[in-house]
């Protein structure tokens, strides 16, 4: 537990804390306007008339608010000859995010867990490899790898983009939990080994009980990922797998169509909602991270 | 966990098969994913289902069509192309050249094609003698929009060469409205580029500069005026319009806030659906100078196994070049019929213009492919030439060094 | 059996990912390198012309300035977002009682799709629209802010909208490092009477050195392959003034149909990143096998 500032230092009056409080807060709170200026556009814009989009400023409140956009986005949308919105897209997303998520970062755990606490030679070269492939440009990746689905027989399918995440996202999951197990003592693991706990034993009951935090962090990452991907989701797929990317994509990037900036800004919306839903959740987890952190020590 | 969801996965899968009926089949790539295009194609779909296909929607859109033709690499590498998809200009030979398309000629040749098609798009849509694509559409590219009641009340007509046009700017200017509504964006700067070429080039400059590339026009002096007019133009947009969409420029002439744009036929449909009446609110007319720049779209088959697919290829190339498709479509996407012989009595005055300059352009030899809308050249020389008119556009690039990069660029990108 | 088996058991269990590495990255880098030897056009081809596309490469300016735009673009991003995130994670860490909300606040860019938040931005950023035509209008009439118009300029509008979309997960990276920060030592230090900044300058950032390495490989991952960002955003413009080395590939492989090309600038631009990646992870590496 790192909160300083409550704690009473030395040589500090009352009127000088208050006052660091204070700014704090203020500081705080112009970094939540700034973040959240973007997304005032967004909104405001979806709950415009296209009529009003076209004539007013276009970053200004609403003259009458219309929630028109957001049932259009959901459900009513043009993707392609089917106008039903994102919604029939958004099992997709599920499907291929969900479970590339738990595998990679089971993947990642256990590739951390090896790395940080079961050194053996050359693990460090290993380690060093992984993490030099998350920087191979995914533009790069895409033809072999059309190739590679193809041999296999699982192109434009769901499995298929599942394989694809989980591959890609090995260097990621990996660097996260071997960065988080290398602060944990390796004596732990050694006393544990003295004491005739195997290697999933010891895993299972002394690592992953403190990995909460860390378990957050990866789940963030790799499902904002793998849900906003649009690369491997327009290229890895076919008719009736496309992500909801690909859907959002479709409505808002139309070259010579009319713009519907109202429903387009809705759509991102209601696209990004499950990664929202995500931080919200996941985010209470920081604060359990927090008692589990002191467990160590 | 992962083995129940993959065993749902794959059981999804099967019920999709399974419901496919034997009969026509078309998976069909394309990116139109949006507003009347989207609608437009639907209609398609309709005609195919009600001859008995099954139509499969595989739309992609952005970037007009670089997202669908990444995807579409990699299903024709994954060995799974779809049935049609949606390719134009001389894309459609390069694909042939690779060896991935199917021969429709049979249906061509009953369905007479030849004779309905203006000969230098018929030449697009064929492969080595083949027919290898099918047209949808004819998108003129050398518009020229303004709004009505601002050229009226400046006392300005519109402008039959870049010397008016300039003039009429001015005045324009003085009177505290943006002459020329633009969207910097290189794809827009290209537009507007070639626009200029055609005028100050004439039609057969043009040929020899944007289709055989050649080097002595390229560099030319005309080629310099070219420039010398696209600098002139950079004073008369506003100095915002970096990074602005199209839409949002056409927006500025229906509000009066700038008085002309240069674009393709699509500029109307934002015009019509915001209740702007051609004639009226809004004029259309081609830009200086004589000649037609064309920009076709067009569906290439590919080649697949199986009968049920080869079938569906040649209804759908059928129902494409068939007038009904071609009326219905045109009239929701503002382009015209690609099929000459189409009753235009729903067309507005635009599109009869088109028709009637298409025609007449088609004898004299101007009727032209728009190199800005890849009908001219290869991606490879197009993205060249692009690059250096999108530098010149937003720097202060003299004309002579911009025909001079203009030569090392077409030259390195070979 | 048994015996050998417990013995090579974590070397079986990262057997899978090794390989997959192997053959998904470096295979594929392999490929890439053969195919930039290529004159492949629309689809690979694979018999070797020699080193054309890299001449085609150099003599291209557009790939000129995708490739400074990397480094002020790479630069600025990593080094601005990592102290962004660490300020934030600190500031956070004070037993802020609306954590929650102001922590997903700080997270939620990364959620958007940058397709959309990228036309929002380019209206914010837009001198005759956005922040420039407000403050404008409050009546500061000499206010200007025309970086998205100014093709010398226009890459910091790009940096800016990076940092509003990945500053949050770092913040993140840095809270987790935090919170695993052992009690013990600190209130050791502050019973000492060590004041507060040096107990973070002294104790609380050194022990955080790996999530450093994290936040950097995240980033530097980031910054090479932004793309959506400067395709919605500038698209690339004014003119080319924003490209990227990625946008640029993207271009040649995608639009332009010329794979060979493409393939011969992501062989440069891995070749960038090998030379400024690898001493950092071989130091940070070595430096944490010592402690």
């Amino acid at each position: 537990m790192t909160d300083l500032a409550t704690s009473p230092a030395r040589g500090q009056s009352q009127s000088v804390r208050i006052l660091l409080r204070w700014s704090l807060y203020i500081a705080l709170g112009f970094f939540v306007m700034i973040y959240l200026l973007p997304l005032f556009v967004m909104i405001t814009t979806s709950l415009k008339s296209l009529e009003e989009i076209r004539t007013g400023d276009l970053v200004a409140l609403p003259r009458e608010v219309t929630i028109d956009a957001w049932l259009t986005a959901w459900s009513g949308a043009c993707t392609g000859i089917k106008c039903e919105g994102v919604r029939p897209y958004f099992w997709n997303s599920v499907l291929i995010a969900v479970p590339a998520v738990a595998i990679s970062t089971l993947v990642g755990a256990i590739n951390g867990y090896v790395v940080a606490q079961w050194r053996f030679r050359g693990a460090n070269v290993i380690f060093a490899l992984m993490l030099f492939g998350c920087f191979i440009p995914f533009q790069v990746v895409l033809l072999p790898m059309a190739r590679v689905l193809g041999i296999i027989g699982i192109a434009g399918t769901i499995q298929g983009l599942i394989f694809v995440h989980v591959v890609y996202g090995i260097g990621f999951t990996t660097l996260f939990f071997r960065n988080y197990y290398v602060t944990i003592p390796v004596e732990l693991t050694k006393a544990a080994k003295v004491d005739g706990a195997g290697f999933f034993r010891i895993f299972w009951s002394i690592f992953l009980p403190l990995s909460l935090p860390i378990i957050v962090v990866t789940v963030i990452w790799q499902f904002t990922q793998i849900w906003n991907d649009f690369l491997f989701g327009v290229s890895f797929s076919q008719a009736g797998t496309q992500p909801v990317t690909v859907a959002l994509n479709n409505i808002v990037n139309s070259t010579t169509g009319v713009k519907e900036y109202n429903v387009d800004m809705a759509a991102a919306i209601i696209a990004a909602l499950p990664t929202l839903l995500v931080y919200v959740v996941a985010g209470k987890y920081f604060i359990r991270g927090l008692t589990a952190g002191s467990v160590k020590g | 966990m992962k083995f129940h969801v993959l065993g749902a996965v794959s059981g999804l899968a099967l019920v999709a098969s399974g419901a496919a009926l034997a009969g026509p089949e078309a998976e069909v790539l394309h990116w139109w994913t949006s507003g009347g295009e989207a609608k437009s194609v639907a209609v398609l779909q309709e005609e195919f289902a009600a001859n008995g296909g099954t139509w499969t929607d595989m739309p992609v859109a952005g970037g007009g069509g670089d997202a669908a033709m990444t995807a579409l690499r990699a299903r024709v590498l994954s060995g799974n192309a779809p049935t049609a998809v949606q390719l134009k200009g001389p894309a459609i030979q390069e694909w042939y050249e690779e060896g991935v398309l199917a021969d429709i000629s049979a249906v061509a040749e009953a369905e007479g094609w030849a004779d309905v098609l203006p000969a230098s798009i018929a030449g697009h849509m064929k492969c080595e003698g083949t027919w290898c694509a099918a047209p949808v559409n004819v998108h003129r590219v050398d518009w020229i929009w303004a709004n009505a009641d601002v050229l009226e009340a400046n006392g300005i007509a519109m402008p039959s060469s870049w010397a008016e046009f300039n003039a009429a700017a001015e005045k324009l200017q003085a009177a505290g409205i943006i002459p020329l509504a633009h969207g910097g964006q290189a794809w827009q700067d290209a537009t507007v580029f070639e626009a200029v070429a055609l005028g100050i080039l004439g039609a057969d400059g043009f040929h020899k500069a944007f289709v055989e590339l050649d080097e002595a026009t390229l560099k030319s002096d005309g080629m310099k005026a070219v420039f010398d007019q696209m600098r002139t133009l950079r004073g008369f947009v506003d100095p915002n319009f970096p990074g602005r969409d199209w839409n949002l420029a056409t927006a500025m002439v229906m509000n009066g806030e700038a008085a002309f744009q240069i674009m393709g036929d699509w500029a109307k449909g934002e015009f019509l659906a915001a209740g702007k009446a051609p004639g009226e609110d809004f004029l259309c007319a081609s830009t200086p100078g004589d000649g037609f720049l064309y920009n076709v779209d067009s569906f290439a088959m590919f080649a697949v196994d199986g009968a049920e697919k080869e079938a569906g290829q040649q209804l759908l190339a059928k129902l494409i070049v068939g007038k009904n498709f071609q009326k219905v479509f045109n009239l929701n996407k503002g382009s015209i019929p690609a099929r000459v012989d189409v009753a235009l009595d729903e067309f507005d005055s635009c599109a009869h213009l088109s028709a009637s300059d298409m025609a007449a352009s088609s004898e004299g030899g101007s009727l032209l492919p728009s190199y800005a809308h890849g009908m001219a050249l290869r991606g490879a020389q197009a993205g060249a030439i692009t690059d250096v008119v999108t530098a010149h556009f937003n720097s202060d690039m003299s004309s002579e060094d911009a025909v001079q990069q203009l030569v090392t660029a077409v030259a390195n990108s070979m | 059996m048994t015996k050998w088996l417990e013995d090579h058991l974590p070397k079986l269990m990262l057997a899978p990912s090794f390989v997959a590495v192997l053959v998904f990255v470096y295979g594929f880098i392999a490929w890439t390198a053969w195919v930039s030897l290529t004159r492949s056009r629309l689809l690979p081809k694979y018999e070797i012309e020699g080193l054309i596309q890299y001449e085609r490469l150099f003599a291209s300016p557009r790939w000129d300035t995708a490739l400074n735009n990397l480094f002020i673009f790479g630069a600025l991003f990593i080094v601005i977002a990592m102290a962004l995130g660490l300020l934030m994670a600190i500031l956070l860490d004070q037993n802020i009682r609306t954590e929650g909300a102001i922590r997903t606040i700080y997270l939620y860019p990364m959620a958007l799709s940058m397709i959309v938040t990228g036309t929002a931005w380019k209206w914010i950023l837009n001198p005759g629209l956005g922040l420039e035509a407000m403050v404008k209008g409050w009546g500061f009439e000499r206010f200007s802010f025309d970086w998205l118009v100014d093709p010398d300029m226009a890459i910091y509008t790009v940096v800016i909208a990076a940092l509003w979309q990945s500053s949050g997960f770092v913040m993140a990276l840095f809270l987790a490092g935090l919170r695993s920060v052992d009690g013990e030592i600190i209130k050791a230090a502050q019973v000492d009477g060590i004041p507060t900044w040096r107990i973070y300058t002294a104790i609380i950032i050194p022990s955080m050195a790996p999530i450093f390495l994290s936040a950097f490989i995240v980033l530097a991952h980031l910054a090479i392959k932004s793309f959506d960002l400067v395709i919605a955003l500038t698209g690339g413009g004014p003119g080319f003034a924003t490209d990227l080395p990625a946008t640029y590939m993207y271009a040649m492989a995608f639009s332009r149909g010329d794979i060979g090309q493409a393939a011969s600038s992501a062989m440069v631009m891995m070749a960038v990143v090998f030379a400024i990646v690898v001493p950092y992870l071989y130091s940070e590496l070595r430096a944490q096998k010592d402690d």
